[in-house]
């Protein structure tokens, strides 16, 4: 029986499912060496938040809540844009597929320009990990006495976790021009459609990363912000 | 949990599709997760406050990876392949973790003694 998916099929393959299984087995490993990837920066983290839990506290407190919050909000939603696209693709409805991944886009460079400011600000203030390091505290004295090397510590995994986050957001972003090139020129179908749905969990996973960054590093105590 | 949820498109195929109003649901459920996470930080519970924001953070990295990521309609050889990324990741910090507790026992040997 002659489907109309025959010719999408490789020929070391039985069928589109064995095809499509095999792509998204392949994904999945990938993604697990990603997962182990960033678990080494968590693991990093996790040791020294045990270690300093003061300075961790109140360096996490310089962190702008508000844009971290926001960010949150932006990559959240372009996660469902994302989802979206991907049953747009399933379903072959074209001029959706391309929307959703648009607003996708925008979205993720949205992000991205935020991060570029909160980097700004804290680039302002001497906070870049270094010889030129200085503390500036802006919580008065409810962390006073905390170590500033320890802070330089949690800034340094800061800047490192955070960064390789944000070029995971823009690699994501140039592989969604790529695709919406494709798109335009009418490549995906509801027989055709695994780089896409690929694609969505790789954003989907950055989405994760950030899901424990923003708790993890913005939000360890902020208690003293209702005491005036 | 495949076999009552898989539907078959038109082709007789068993690629899930998973419908816009599932993602909308999962999207409610991370917002409503992401204020219960912001509305925690402010609340000083001393120790308990890491836990509970990381209980938060892996309920919303279930649904991610459930819906978002498809996995609960998955084959059960993909959902093999998922666990086995997480339970790695378990190796790396149960590892790190016995290496932390343990390091004061090899400089200061009286501790098993």
């Amino acid at each position: 029986m002659a489907h109309a998916s025959d010719s999408l099929v490789a020929h070391h393959f039985e069928d589109i499912d064995q095809q499509n299984e095999s792509a998204v087995l392949g994904m999945w490993l990938f993604l697990a060496q990603e997962i182990l990837f960033f678990g080494g920066l968590f693991a990093a983290y996790f040791v020294y938040r045990v270690k300093y839990p003061d300075a961790w506290a109140a360096a996490s407190s310089e962190l702008d809540i508000y844009l971290g919050g926001f960010n949150t909000v932006v990559l959240l939603v372009s996660s469902f844009t994302m989802a979206v696209s991907v049953n747009a693709a399933q379903t072959g409805k074209q001029q959706r597929l391309m929307m959703g991944m648009l607003v996708t886009l925008a979205l993720g460079l949205t992000f991205v320009v935020v991060k570029f400011f909160e980097y700004k600000a804290k680039w302002d203030h001497g906070m870049i990990p270094g010889s030129g390091f200085v503390y500036h505290s802006t919580t008065g004295d409810y962390f006073a006495g905390v170590n500033p090397d320890q802070i330089q510590l949690f800034f340094c995994l800061y800047f490192v976790m955070t960064g390789m986050h944000a070029l995971h957001m823009i690699i994501g972003a140039g592989l969604l021009l790529w695709l919406l090139a494709l798109g335009y020129n009418g490549h995906f179908g509801p027989h055709r459609f695994m780089k896409v749905e690929l694609f969505g969990f790789y954003w989907h996973f950055v989405d994760i990363v950030w899901v424990f960054l923003f708790p993890m590093l913005y939000l360890i105590d902020r208690s003293w912000m209702l005491q005036g | 949990m495949s076999d009552t949820t898989a539907t078959h498109d038109d082709n007789g195929h068993d690629h899930h599709i998973v419908s816009v109003k599932a993602y909308g649901m999962v999207i409610s459920a991370l917002f409503f997760l992401m204020f219960l996470t912001v509305f925690m930080a402010f609340v000083d519970l001393g120790s308990l406050n890491p836990f509970i924001a990381l209980a938060i953070a892996v309920s919303k990295a279930v649904l991610i990876v459930l819906i978002f990521m498809n996995v609960w309609f998955s084959t059960r050889l993909t959902q093999i392949f998922v666990a086995g990324g997480f339970f790695w990741l378990l190796i790396l910090f149960g590892m790190i973790i016995i290496d932390f507790v343990s390091r004061a026992m090899v400089t200061n040997p009286q501790a098993w003694e």
